[in-house]
């Protein structure tokens, strides 16, 4: 009977990268992905922020199936009547470093980081499904798949946001709507010249964009934009309570979001290739959150590694980052022989000790700030609405900025509530 | 671009449709349900009211489980299709 050092059940960004890492230290590893292929059961928005590939391999990032990198990027907050924008872009000529964003499509990025994890020496096990944990004397030893059992020293769930692995493991209660957001997403085929054009975008340049306000109906979420090499991903991501509570379908909301004429005129003439969605883990991780047990890890969306610093829902670079930790934990358990949750509970030190959650931490507060329902309708409508009074001239006499300010408040929002909201918000920071 | 109907945006999408079934509904409990959350929940109108009846398809399923959860009622059981069938993204 083969026994695996380390049984890594999913083959997203965590599983891969952690399989990556063991079978690159020689350790005998089972990859194991439900899906025909790694990714094929994987959607986001998205793009992936930060240094987590180039410290894997640098390499990867000239290899890695990357559409483009983000050049530039636009928060528009959406009223009925206009939109209005910040944007950023970066100067340098070519964009081309990681933490600038690379947008990736995950069919084609989970595959190649899949095949990368084969070839430095995993076992990938395609088209397999874990059906339970593998238990002994009260401890995991290793996965059932059908009738078979298959044995490890650890097992590392990375099977994504509705990790069964996670809960039968005791480590993770049932998801709550409250927890979660939904995203749908339409991929829309369009020419490459056609994209460079309306985006203003050339080479390998891109753009993450995204929307507040009125393309969610005043629900907590946003819309977004991304640009591929010749395809956009557009799409919404909405908290499924706020769904179920007030009888909104995600993709109704999509809809609106695709006539919105500013989103309507960089789609049109495109072509539906793709419509997706998937939930994403926003319930966040805190310092009593345990991400192990003996011989058994969470990683990446499994153990809720989704982190929104502000509308951007960052979650594949953790996904990445807990990967490596979990890899690195189970590399120093093999070295004494010692697979207890003593031994593998570096894992978790290593993630308090890296960035990934440490910025749980830092940005502890500004999810708080996110569920205020003010920010995904009265202020993108009153943003919008001053700012288009400040430059309208209509032949009158025109009024001062703080007049217009206090007509656009009026049975919005009063003063003292504005400036309780600002203090929050600038206290999150 | 207009207004895509849902059976247009699944018919872009490849699926391996399995001839198991992975979404099964207890009929007793949802002719009892006052708010049939399944329909809001479902990116993929898997779950209709006809008649006052849910009635629910699995074809159409993107696997996103939101249906699991979003049903308080302990009607919905999902589970994920067999390995190899259900939606298979070429994108993502």
């Amino acid at each position: 009977m083969v026994e695996f050092d380390a049984i890594i059940v999913g083959a997203g960004p965590a599983g891969c990268a952690c399989a990556y890492t063991l079978a690159k230290q020689q350790l005998k590893v089972l990859l194991i992905e439900r899906g025909k292929f790694a990714g094929s059961k994987n959607m986001w928005g998205g793009a992936l922020y930060g240094p987590v590939l180039g410290d894997l391999s640098p390499e990867f990032l000239k290899e890695a199936p990357i559409e483009r990198y983000v050049k530039r990027r636009i928060l528009s907050l959406l009223s009925e009547e206009s939109y209005f924008s910040l944007e950023s872009a970066v100067n340098n000529e070519s964009p081309d470093v990681p933490q600038d964003g690379a947008i990736i499509l995950r069919a084609k990025f989970d595959r190649w980081f899949a095949e990368k994890a084969r070839k430095a020496g995993a076992i990938l096990a395609n088209g397999v499904q874990v059906e339970d944990l593998l238990w002994k004397d009260g401890s995991i030893v290793g996965v059932k798949v059908g009738k078979d059992e298959i044995h490890g020293s650890v097992v590392v769930a990375c099977d994504g946001v509705n990790s069964i692995l996670a809960q039968k493991a005791g480590l993770k209660a049932e998801l709550n709507p409250v927890g979660v957001k939904q995203g749908v997403k339409e991929v829309i085929k369009l020419p490459l010249e056609t994209i460079e054009q309306r985006f203003n975008i050339q080479g390998n340049e891109g753009i993450a964009w995204e929307f507040l306000g009125k393309c969610t109906r005043g629900l907590p979420g946003g819309g977004f934009i991304y640009t591929n090499k010749d395809s956009l991903s557009v799409g919404v991501v909405v908290q499924l309570n706020a769904l179920l509570e007030n009888k909104v379908k995600a993709n109704d909301l999509l809809e609106d979001f695709k006539r919105q004429p500013v989103v309507a005129r960089l789609i049109d003439g495109g072509t539906l290739v793709e419509y997706s969605s998937h939930l994403i883990p926003t319930y966040g991780v805190s310092s009593t959150s345990r991400l192990f047990s003996d011989r058994f890890l969470i990683t990446g969306d499994a153990a809720g590694l989704v982190l929104g610093t502000g509308l951007i829902l960052e979650g594949a670079n953790f996904a990445i980052a807990s990967g490596i930790a979990a890899a690195k934990a189970i590399v120093r358990a093999k070295e004494t022989g010692d697979f207890s949750a003593k031994a593998l509970s570096h894992y978790q030190r290593l993630l308090e000790d890296n960035f990934v959650l440490k910025d749980f931490k830092t940005f502890k507060k500004m999810t708080h700030v996110l569920e205020n329902p003010r920010l995904y309708s009265t202020y993108p409508d009153l943003v919008c609405s001053l700012w288009h009074k400040i430059h309208t001239n209509d032949g009158n006499p025109r009024k001062s900025v703080r007049q217009l300010l206090k007509e656009e408040l009026k049975g919005r929002v009063s003063w003292w509530q504005l400036a309780r909201d600002l203090i929050h918000m600038g206290g999150s920071l | 671009m207009s207004v895509t109907k849902m059976q247009d945006k699944l018919a872009v999408n490849k699926y391996d449709i399995d001839n198991d079934v992975h979404i099964l509904i207890d009929e007793d409990i949802c002719s009892r349900c006052e708010h049939h959350r399944c329909i809001y929940a479902c990116p993929a109108d898997c779950y209709t009211l006809e008649n006052e009846h849910i009635t629910y398809s699995y074809e159409g399923c993107l696997e996103c489980g939101s249906c699991r959860i979003a049903c308080d009622k302990g009607s919905v059981k999902w589970i994920l299709p067999r390995p190899g069938f259900g939606v298979c993204f070429v994108y993502g």
